[in-house]
């Protein structure tokens, strides 16, 4: 698709293309280091004492000087938001994609009345703001006595992701073809081994789309462990953070170091799928 | 009421039967085109092993979102008419809340100063996060040397967290050792150099600021998505008609990546009026300094469930702003979105 765009400009005379495209590029570079700077920088403070610092935020540090990830490593609970994190992010992606493909594939490949207004009822779930339902969410958990309790987190959190993938996957396995289907019914398979076994392999591409969208806000997410969680051992990562900053205040080479293995994680899964990431997460917005 | 949203949709689905199935329960149209299942009949469930197959898959899924998606956002509708105290629902007082919020000081003024921030935030933002984003697609669309790099840098802000985003700005901010400050003085600008968050005048502003810097690749890579989408039979034809890159853009570009601004316009709306990490972050639960980084959702937390300094909390009176919020929102986004269709071309 992209060959048309550089086709269109291939033949214009060189000096206006030189000007153009060179403002425009210059353009790409400013604002890569801006976008690039502030990650830089947040590494390589990572990697100083206060002091230093202060006295030359620029600089490139000493990186075999951690003494500032061994404070962190030892003194703050640290390693606990990262495992709950890992938890919650790990419970809810697998009852997502679970759960989103059993709807996805009911409605994408079986017609029933009704398919269509319960395919409306879920794509109704992407477009409402659950934050401001948050009262009503706080007094459910408290019924249910999950208050302070990692499940009300995976259960918010797979009811969000459910629409999306929902609506990803449906399209996705309406698309694909019945030949192999069909020719699994003929030798009498059921049609749970049908799905099992014939259709999910062929749905994969569909769930890592899927999954990467939601994986990205259910990782980072902030405001639903804030209003859930009160236990310092519960805390996931971003809230945790919040902790942890309010305790280093001073220490600013131990707060840059948190930050820094925080974004660690996403970053680095970031820069090997960037491709996947992007598609994933515009995936909604780009139709 | 809770479960009704399991419960309901279950016998919805298993009860009607068909005409038009076969004794086992496998129709024609199962597998077939989705056309001819039009033109078939759609056929219906019943408690056959179809039947029970198709609903042991559909039930689970719609639970979860009946119960933490659709119960909760019409509880709070309900919530919004009583008097609460603490976690205690007390009487039905009808629109008393919407009215405390809306015209009783000192709610009428905090409602409208937290309105009015979300406005600028909005507007704001449209300038510097979308239209950045447009010229940064445009630039990226040309497919120039490093084009690959340059839309992976400018995406990888928006994977991180906010609270990352929200406390390294904060960290940047700070007015003796912030880099922001150390950078403007040593080009020779320390005259501009201030405490930014810690006045009045420049706090909102350097908390959109971080936004922008957060979350600019994301309509930058729809608004690529959308360039590329521009068939290049057109782009032949206008290269015929004209050498302006500026007519280029205004006269055919633009208009063809209408369905992407539409799609990247609401949800910045929705975004702007739903702010509240980088806020609580960056400028407090309180919107400090004096309000200046009041938003509606850090009004609506702080309603509900209390702040700091003071620990009262009004579920009624949240509820009834986050009420005021919720059909604001829809009906503007739904405004918006009519709107920009209505100029979206089909080709």
């Amino acid at each position: 698709m992209s060959a048309a765009a550089t086709n269109y400009y291939d033949r214009k005379g060189l000096f206006a293309t030189l000007g153009r495209d060179g403002m425009l590029q210059i353009i790409l570079i400013a604002n890569t280091v801006l976008m690039l700077a502030p990650i830089v920088i947040m590494v390589f403070s990572a990697f100083k004492t206060t002091p230093e610092i202060f006295k030359s935020p620029f600089g490139i540090p000493d990186f075999s000087q951690v003494a500032n990830f061994v404070k962190i490593w030892t003194e703050t609970n640290f390693l606990r938001y990262l495992l709950n994190s890992f938890v919650v992010t790990g419970a809810s992606m697998v009852l997502i994609l679970t759960l989103g493909t059993m709807a996805a594939y009911a409605l994408g490949r079986y017609a029933f009345t009704g398919a269509n207004f319960i395919l409306m009822f879920f794509l109704a779930g992407l477009t409402l703001p659950l934050k401001l339902a948050i009262i009503p969410l706080f007094m459910l958990m408290r019924d249910l006595s999950i208050l302070n309790n990692q499940l009300s987190l995976i259960f918010v959190y797979t009811a969000m992701g459910l629409p999306t993938t929902v609506f990803i996957m449906t399209g996705f396995i309406r698309s694909l073809p019945n030949e192999l289907e069909d020719a699994a019914r003929m030798d009498g398979a059921s049609e749970a081994r049908i799905m099992w076994a014939i259709m999910l392999p062929l749905v994969r591409p569909a769930m890592v789309i899927a999954g990467i969208q939601n994986v990205v806000p259910i990782w980072n997410d902030f405001f639903f462990p804030l209003v859930f969680i009160q236990n310092d051992s519960l805390k996931t990562l971003p809230q945790g953070l919040t902790t942890f900053m309010g305790e280093y205040t001073t220490d600013w080479g131990v707060l840059f170091s948190g930050l820094t293995l925080s974004a660690a994680p996403i970053i680095l899964i970031y820069i090997v799928l960037s491709k996947q990431f992007i598609a994933g997460m515009t995936s909604g917005a780009v139709k | 009421m809770r479960d009704s949203g399991c419960d309901g949709n279950q016998p919805e689905t298993q009860n009607s039967t068909s005409p038009l199935m076969g004794e086992d329960g496998w129709g024609v149209a199962a597998s077939a085109d989705p056309k001819i299942k039009r033109a078939l009949k759609v056929p219906q469930l019943r408690m056959t092993g179809r039947g029970l197959w198709i609903s042991a898959l559909i039930v689970p899924p719609l639970c979860f979102v009946a119960l933490f998606i659709v119960y909760p956002i019409v509880s709070a509708f309900a919530y919004a008419f009583f008097d609460w105290q603490g976690l205690k629902r007390l009487d039905f007082v009808g629109l008393e809340n919407f009215h405390t919020v809306l015209f009783v000081e000192p709610y009428r003024s905090w409602t409208i100063n937290a309105f009015k921030n979300n406005v600028i935030v909005f507007f704001a933002l449209m300038v510097l996060q979308n239209g950045l984003g447009f010229i940064l697609a445009y630039a990226l669309w040309r497919e120039l040397p490093g084009a690959r790099f340059h839309r992976i840098a400018v995406f990888l802000p928006v994977v991180l967290s906010t609270i990352i985003v929200a406390y390294l700005f904060k960290l940047f901010y700070h007015p003796l050792f912030g880099v922001v400050n150390i950078t403007l003085k040593g080009i020779g600008l320390g005259w501009l150099a201030q405490p930014w968050l810690g006045q009045s005048g420049t706090a909102l502003g350097s908390i959109i600021v971080a936004q922008a810097w957060h979350m600019v690749g994301f309509p930058t890579l729809v608004f690529l998505a959308g360039m590329q989408r521009i068939p290049s039979e057109i782009l032949d034809a206008v290269r015929m008609e004209t050498e302006s890159e500026w007519v280029k853009i205004t006269k055919i570009v633009w208009p063809l990546v209408a369905p992407s601004a539409t799609i990247v316009f609401t949800l910045l709306f929705v975004g702007a009026f739903n702010w509240f990490e980088l806020p609580y972050i960056m400028g407090g639960l309180d919107g400090s300094p004096f309000g200046s980084t009041d938003v509606l959702g850090l009004y609506f937390y702080r309603t509900a469930f209390g702040n700091v300094s003071s620990g009262q909390q009004d579920f009624g009176l949240g509820s009834a702003l986050a009420v005021i919020i919720f059909i604001f929102i829809a009906i503007v986004a739904g405004v918006i979105t009519t709107r920009l269709r209505a100029r979206e071309i089909q080709l």
